[in-house]
């Protein structure tokens, strides 16, 4: 059925090009590798903006290759678990927004849509809720309102809200069923606690979700929805500024609406000694690890130092984890690193599933890397991994969703405009001593947490024995409360 | 044969209502085509979006041509083609392909193996090198502990995405159920891991010069080039290739008949039971296959779907509702499959899921309906060339229609089979391949 990946994703000119079998040719010089020119550069399209009062801004970014537009509106201040309400509503607020909005109801809403041939998405993600349109330009006008009645208009009815509190508790059930799942809400969970937003994730915990009512809706949305002027929306495809405009403020009105600046949230948890956490899955055949802690937010001033310190470790296949693990050992089918950047300090952690006979070898493995790259980068390391990291960037700008996305994280974290312009340069100009500097403050093997997945009765008496520090059982059901 | 096509404006022209002469006026995007002496088949198309060019092959083999014993290989050997060859010994791939910027990835299916590399055009030598050199000279560098390495490796692989995840091993019954013992489709792409353990050096040898010459391939060249500098470029790496030395022709099988349902239900480390209903039905492009996409829609494709707006909306007793045609070259197979809630019964979703059948096999849907099947179709094909390079991408697919039509520009004439039905003919599929007495039923219920 499905494919096996390898790995963890002008008119041409008439009569110049013959079809008739290649003339024979000298071989070519295959004793070395092909040096390649000057890399290209990336043309950062022009962004018109449009800014009409009391209404959200209007970002657009015409692009003519297909007849299709993707509108994004980004709301930064109605994602994450926010101070002072139950985590999981904000991502529930942004879930319900097309289960009835305006006059119509959740059916009627993708009927609309569907017969379009358009997508309308809504969600929330830590630092923002967002709504996408993905539409044939021809039917813009017609999905439009659709949108806007689902961002200004939803109704939140109750029967709607009573279906989607049920998939929403069944989806927590499913993921303890997932040891790669599993890990990924346990591990926040113990860096952060419980108490701390990103310490749960946001689908919610299952009390929460079962005591979610219209009203928690209704004053979420009307709070943090209705400020209009605190969003913006990014228009990217087949259309122009001078015609799209228009249609959006119609669209959208205006709203004199103010947000209140919401509660301040928990502050993070310092580190401590390292400590390791086992959640049994008895039978597994891999072992899930994630070993990490709190990393940092997005406006770090080590945002490139960092970001080339990642992809040596474990950004890009042939990182030193990927390699060690996957490439030499075996180990694994793959394994990485991140630094998960938001508003907030997100996480920092090393990955991989490893066979489970190989838990305690893989552990070695880890911590050798953990360790090892506090030593200075080699030359050629530190430029491979530079050049990756900078020339990825062209890969962002391909489709309309690209664009929409990319241009959309200008506003959400307040970059400078010309980020995408700069970027290349700013990669290029981090030194080896950068990345020690970014390693030794932001990676440091004695405080990380320890976190595995897998079965407890093959792997327990080899991990005590590693003394990485002490261990503490985890029921996977705890991890959910 | 050289053809002129512009993709986004021929599929725009398509498109009801959508502004036919706005879209004409953007004829940017077009191919080409030539085959090298060593049988090696050459698409190129220009697409100046972003500065990056793709170099996607297409080795026209896949688990399918696997031997009895030696399950998986076709799979394992697309991990062997990533361990050096003799001009470019181990490790060099990546580590200059990441030094340029660029990316590659590759992936293993019954018929088929993809490959492909993403990188800036300034790189394109480099990408062309790198894959002529596999294509020609792997065996130089192979040695039976680089099998040992990546057999590790592809273990590690069944382990995380069969053994250990969810549902995992569902897959691999249903091809047991759906076929006789020795059919192509018959076994798993990822293999069995005795096979995995017995997969030799020689095996290596042999499968490489069999099915990785030239002529079993096809390459398309996308993206930020000049396509005449491309061609000579192409003619400079990939003409020293050295020819195979026996044709490999299509798989042929006698069509597997299914005729009586099969039943079977398995236990897995699960919380929520999931019932898998599959039928044997007609291959990629052949009559039925585009009808069956739409009855995917009209079943299980967004609120109002039928399926889904019983049993998720309504009754709410399932999680989730899923129906796919999965198309193949011998046949393909459609699958509907659905996650039951906690406390619900199987066999309860079972009958509504036949009731659901029924229905579209007596009476065709409304006119309403089935345009909005068909719409969300017809758009599709406009995502689906925004991007170049990538899996799916326009090279991607050039390469999949190429080998399944000989046609790489198929896109108009993919999209005309689906605006030419009516909501009978979805009915008259639905009735024809898809008999509720002939069929493959697998349940995956929690262990206790």
């Amino acid at each position: 059925m499905s494919g096996l990946g390898r790995a963890l994703t002008s008119v041409i000119v008439a009569g110049a090009l013959g079809i008739a079998a290649a003339a024979q040719q000298a071989p070519p010089d295959r004793s070395k590798a092909p040096a390649a020119g000057p890399a290209p550069a990336l043309h950062v399209p022009a962004i018109e903006k449009r800014t009409p009062a009391n209404a959200p801004e209007i970002w657009v970014v015409p692009m003519h290759k297909v007849p299709t537009v993707h509108l994004r509106w980004i709301n930064p201040i109605a994602g994450g678990n926010p101070a002072g309400s139950p985590p999981g509503l904000a991502s529930l607020v942004a879930d319900m927004l097309d289960e009835g909005a305006g006059t119509r109801s959740a059916l009627e809403i993708a009927d609309t849509i569907d017969y379009l041939g358009a997508q309308l998405t809504t969600d929330a993600s830590w630092d923002a809720a967002s709504v996408d349109l993905h539409v044939p330009v021809a039917r813009l006008a017609e999905a439009l309102p659709v949108m806007v009645d689902v961002i200004q208009r939803p109704t939140f009815p109750a029967d709607e809200l009573d279906r989607m509190k049920k998939e929403r508790l069944a989806s927590l059930l499913e993921a303890q069923d997932d040891p790669e799942e599993l890990v990924r809400f346990a591990f926040p969970r113990i860096v952060y606690g419980r108490s701390h937003q990103y310490g749960t994730s946001m689908l919610g915990t299952r009390a929460a979700i079962q005591g979610f009512t219209v009203e928690d809706l209704r004053r979420f949305h009307q709070a943090r929805y209705l400020p209009v002027a605190r969003t913006v929306i990014v228009v990217a495809g087949d259309v122009t500024a001078d015609t799209v405009v228009p249609m959006i403020e119609k669209a959208f009105g205006t709203s004199t609406a103010a947000f209140d600046g919401g509660q301040p949230g928990e502050a993070a948890p310092k580190p401590g000694t390292r400590r390791v956490y086992l959640v049994d899955k008895p039978g597994a055949a891999q072992s899930q690890i994630r070993i990490g802690w709190i990393g940092v937010p997005r406006a770090t001033p080590d945002y490139f130092p960092i970001r080339v310190l990642n992809t040596i470790l474990g950004g890009s296949f042939t990182s030193r984890l990927n390699n060690n693990l996957r490439e030499v050992h075996g180990y694994a089918y793959g394994a990485g690193s991140a630094f998960e950047m938001r508003r907030g300090a997100g996480p920092f952690y090393a990955a991989a599933g490893v066979q489970t006979d190989k838990t305690v070898d893989a552990l070695k493995e880890f911590f050798t890397e953990l360790t090892r790259i506090h030593e200075p980068v080699p030359a050629d390391e530190l430029e491979k991994a530079k050049r990756y990291l900078a020339l990825q960037l062209l890969r962002e700008f391909e489709t309309t969703r690209d664009v929409a996305a990319s241009v959309s994280q200008l506003f959400v974290y307040g970059l400078p405009g010309d980020f995408y312009q700069t970027y290349g340069d700013r990669v290029a100009a981090v030194t080896a001593e950068d990345v020690k500097r970014a390693a030794d403050k932001y990676i440091q093997p004695g405080t990380l947490a320890v976190v595995i997945v897998g079965d407890r009765k093959a792997i327990e008496a080899g991990v005590r024995a590693l003394n990485l520090g002490p261990l503490t059982v985890i029921e996977a059901g705890d991890i959910f409360k | 044969m050289r053809r002129l096509l512009s993709i986004a404006a021929a599929v725009a022209a398509l498109v009801a209502g959508a502004p036919a002469v706005s879209a004409q006026t953007r004829a940017d995007a077009a191919y080409t085509q030539f085959d090298l002496p060593n049988g090696l088949h050459v698409i190129l198309h220009e697409d100046h979006t972003v500065p990056l060019v793709t170099v996607n092959v297409w080795y026209h083999v896949g688990s399918a041509h696997e031997k009895p014993g030696r399950t998986g290989f076709a799979h394992l050997f697309e991990h062997l083609m990533f361990m050096g060859s003799k001009h470019a010994p181990y490790g060099d791939f990546d580590r200059l392909l990441e030094a340029a910027g660029g990316t590659n990835n590759a992936s293993t299916a019954e018929d088929r193996t993809n490959y492909y590399i993403d990188v800036p055009s300034n790189a394109l030598d480099l990408a062309l090198f790198l894959e002529s050199d596999r294509m020609g000279w792997l065996l130089d560098a192979m040695s039976p502990k680089t099998v040992d390495a990546q057999r590790d490796v592809v273990k590690n692989e069944r382990r995380q995405s069969y053994e250990n995840a969810p549902y995992g091993m569902a897959s691999i019954e249903i091809a047991q159920m759906l076929y006789p013992k020795g059919h192509p489709y018959s076994w798993p792409t990822i293999g069995s891991m005795d096979d995995l353990s017995a997969a030799s050096y020689e095996d290596v040898v042999q499968f490489f010069r069999t099915f990785y010459q030239p002529a079993n391939a096809s390459l398309v060249v996308a993206g930020d080039i000049d396509p005449r500098q491309a061609k000579a470029a192409v003619e400079t790496w990939f003409s020293d290739v050295p020819a195979g030395t026996a044709h490999v022709g299509p798989i042929d099988y006698p069509h597997p008949d299914l005729r009586e349902v099969k039943k079977k239900t398995i236990q897995d480390r699960v919380q929520l039971p999931r019932l898998y209903l599959t039928w044997i039905t007609p291959a990629h492009f052949a009559p039925g296959d585009a009808e069956l996409d739409v009855l995917s829609l009209l079943l299980a494709g967004g609120k109002n779907s039928r399926l889904y707006k019983r049993l998720v909306y309504d009754l709410q007793i399932a999680q989730d509702v899923a129906a796919l045609q999965a198309s193949k070259t011998l046949n393909s197979e459609y699958q509907i499959v659905v996650t039951a809630r906690p406390d619900t019964s199987i066999d309860q979703i079972r009958s509504i899921v036949d009731e659901e059948i029924r229905k579209i096999q007596q009476a065709p849907p409304s006119e309403r309906e089935f345009r909005r099947a068909v719409n969300q179709i017809e758009s599709s094909f406009y995502d689906r060339m925004e991007r170049v390079g990538d899996y799916g991408g326009v090279a991607d697919q050039m390469n999949s229609y190429y080998y399944a039509t000989g046609n790489p520009a198929y896109f108009t004439e993919d999209l005309a089979r689906y605006r030419a039905l009516s909501p009978e003919d979805v009915t008259a599929a639905a009735s024809k391949f898809l008999p509720l007495a002939r069929r493959v039923e697998l349940v995956v219920e929690p262990s206790k």
